[in-house]
C-alpha cells in the first residue's frame, strides 16, 4: 500500500469555502434584535453571536466570511430585514 | 479428529475460533445457519464478539465497515440479493482498505426468485476489490476462513469466502476443525497499522474525499496490491498446509490426465463432480483433466496460462453468466490464452440449483468437439 488513507481530522477548516460565494450577507447591527434565528438556520454554522450590544442593548450577530457560501438563508429568515444580500465584488 | 457436521455449523465454529471482535449480519437463505450459530454462541456466553443485528444487508455491511475502521477483526455472511444489497458498501470496504472477511453462501439472483445455488451473486461483484476464494468442499470452506483473515490483514484487502449454498452449507460431512492452539499458531492477534484506524486517543478521518489529483493513484494502488496479493495468498496457503497438513499451495489445483487434450475449468463444489466425470472419461481411454480455481480474485493468470497452454480444448464450466456476452469465467480464461489452435468454450450449468450430473459433464466432451463456439446452456 503506497497511499496512507487516514487523514488528520478537522481538515474542512483548511478549505475556506467563502470563495464560493456570489452574494454576501451584510448584517445591519443596529437593526438586529438579537433573536438568533440567522445563527440557527445557517447550514455552515458561520453566523455567530458577537456578544456585543448595539444601541438598543441587543446582542447582534455577525458572519464568518471565511466559510459563508452566501446561501442567503439568514437574510430570508431575518424577521426584521436586518440582513441584505450584496453582490460580492472581487 | 474429524467430526460429522453441517457446512454452516463448521464455518460458524471456525469463525468463532478466529475471534472476531464484531459480527453483524442479516439473515438470508442459504447463509442463515452460519449467523444463527454465531448468535447462539453469543447468547450462550461462548463468544467474545459483539453481535449486532442489522435491519438489512446494507446495514450489516456498514456495521462491519465501521467496526473494522476502528482496527478490529470483523465478520459477516450473506447470499444472493443480500450480497447485491451490500454492493455499494463492498466497494467502500475495499476502497478504504479494511480487512473484512465475508462468507457468501452462493445463491441464484432474482428474477425469477430462487433460493437455490449458483454463483451469479459473487461473480456480479467481482470488480469491487475483494479477494475471492471458492471452496470445493466443507473442509476447504473451513480452512479458507483462517487463511482469509491472515491474508486480509496482511494485504489490507477484504476477503470473500464463497461456498455453494445448500450443496455445501446444508450438507453434513466429516470435518477436521483446527484446535485453538494450532489456530493461534497460524493466526496471531490482529494489529492494525498505527495511525491508520479510528481511535479516540489519536483522532483520524477515514473514507475521505479524493480530488482528481489523488483518486486515480489510490485506485491504482488497490489494483496493484490486489495483483501482488497472489504471493501472500500462496505463502499463507503453504503456511497453513505446514501446520494443518492439508490443502494445497497454488491458487489453482489440477486433477486428471498429465497430458490432457481436453480440460474443464471450474470453481466451487461442482469440481468434485467434474473429477468423477474426468475419471470416467479417462477410463474410456480419453485424456481429460480439470483445473479448479481456488482463487478467482486476484485472477491466477500465470497458473491458468501454464496449466492450459497447449491444451487443445478447454471447456469452462460455470454457474454464472454475463448476459449479452458469455460465462464470466470463460471470458477471463479466454483473455489469458490466445492460441488459434486452441478452442475455449463457455458452458453454463447448474443455474438456480439445477443439478449438475456426471452425465451432463461427460456430454460436454462431445459438445466441445463440434465446430460452433457459442455459449452453451447445458443440463
Amino acid at each position: 500500500m503506497k497511499n496512507k488513507l487516514a487523514c488528520d481530522p478537522g481538515t474542512s477548516r483548511n478549505n475556506k469555502t467563502g470563495s464560493w460565494r456570489t452574494y454576501k450577507p451584510v448584517i445591519d447591527k443596529e437593526k438586529c434584535i438579537g433573536c438568533g434565528r440567522c445563527e440557527m438556520v445557517c447550514p455552515e454554522g458561520c453566523v455567530y453571536n458577537t456578544r456585543k450590544k448595539n444601541k438598543a442593548q441587543k446582542e447582534y450577530r455577525a458572519v464568518d466570511y471565511d466559510y459563508c457560501k452566501g446561501c442567503g438563508l439568514c437574510a430570508k429568515e431575518c424577521p426584521v430585514g436586518a440582513i441584505k444580500m450584496v453582490l460580492e465584488e472581487k | 479428529m474429524s467430526k460429522l457436521m453441517e457446512g454452516s455449523q463448521a464455518v460458524a465454529k471456525v469463525v468463532n475460533l478466529c475471534e472476531p471482535a464484531v459480527v453483524s449480519a442479516y439473515p438470508i437463505t442459504p447463509q442463515t445457519h452460519i449467523v444463527e450459530d454465531l448468535a447462539k454462541y453469543k447468547a450462550d456466553g461462548k463468544a467474545k464478539y459483539e453481535y449486532i443485528r442489522a435491519e438489512s444487508e446494507f446495514a450489516a455491511a456498514s456495521v462491519v465497515l465501521g467496526a473494522s475502521a476502528t482496527g478490529v477483526r470483523t465478520y459477516t455472511a450473506t447470499s444472493s440479493q443480500g450480497l447485491l444489497l451490500m454492493t455499494e458498501v463492498l466497494f467502500n470496504i475495499a476502497g478504504m482498505r479494511l480487512p473484512v472477511v465475508l462468507t457468501c453462501a452462493n445463491r441464484a439472483v432474482s428474477a425469477p426468485i430462487s433460493i437455490w445455488n449458483d454463483q451469479q451473486d459473487a461473480m456480479t461483484v467481482r470488480d469491487s476489490g475483494w479477494i475471492m476464494f471458492f471452496a470445493e468442499d466443507n473442509q476447504e470452506a473451513v480452512d479458507l476462513h483462517p487463511i482469509a483473515y491472515k491474508v486480509s490483514e496482511a494485504t489490507r484487502l477484504p476477503v470473500m469466502v464463497n461456498m455453494d449454498g445448500f450443496i455445501l452449507t446444508h450438507t453434513y460431512e466429516p470435518i477436521d476443525l483446527p484446535s485453538e492452539a494450532q489456530l493461534k499458531k497460524f493466526l496471531p492477534k490482529y494489529q492494525p497499522e498505527k495511525g491508520q484506524f479510528l481511535d479516540v486517543h489519536d483522532p483520524k478521518s477515514l473514507g475521505c474525499f479524493a480530488t482528481p489529483d489523488d483518486y486515480m493513484e489510490i485506485r491504482r494502488d488497490l489494483f496493484d496490491d490486489m495483483k501482488s496479493s497472489e504471493k501472500i495468498i500462496k505463502q499463507e496457503f503453504s503456511n497453513y498446509k505446514k501446520i494443518f497438513k492439508r490443502g494445497s499451495n497454488g491458487l489453482t489445483e489440477y486433477y486428471g490426465h498429465k497430458k490432457a487434450d481436453m480440460v474443464f475449468v471450474a470453481m466451487g463444489s461442482v469440481v468434485g463432480t467434474v473429477k468423477e466425470a474426468v475419471d470416467e472419461l479417462n477410463d474410456q481411454g480419453l485424456k481429460c483433466g480439470v483445473l479448479k480455481l481456488k482463487v478467482f480474485r486476484p485472477f491466477p493468470v500465470q497458473e491458468v496460462v501454464s496449466k492450459l497452454s497447449g491444451v487443445k480444448k478447454v471447456a469452462v464450466l460455470e454457474k454464472a453468466v454475463s448476459i449479452g456476452a458469455e460465462g464470466v469465467l470463460a471470458g477471463e480464461v479466454k483473455a489469458c490464452l490466445n492460441s488459434p489452435k486452441q478452442k475455449i468454450q463457455s458452458f453454463i450449468v447448474g443455474l438456480g440449483g439445477r443439478d449438475v450430473t456426471r452425465k451432463n459433464i461427460k456430454s460436454l466432451y462431445k459438445k466441445i468437439q463440434q465446430k460452433n463456439n457459442k455459449t452453451v446452456f447445458s443440463g
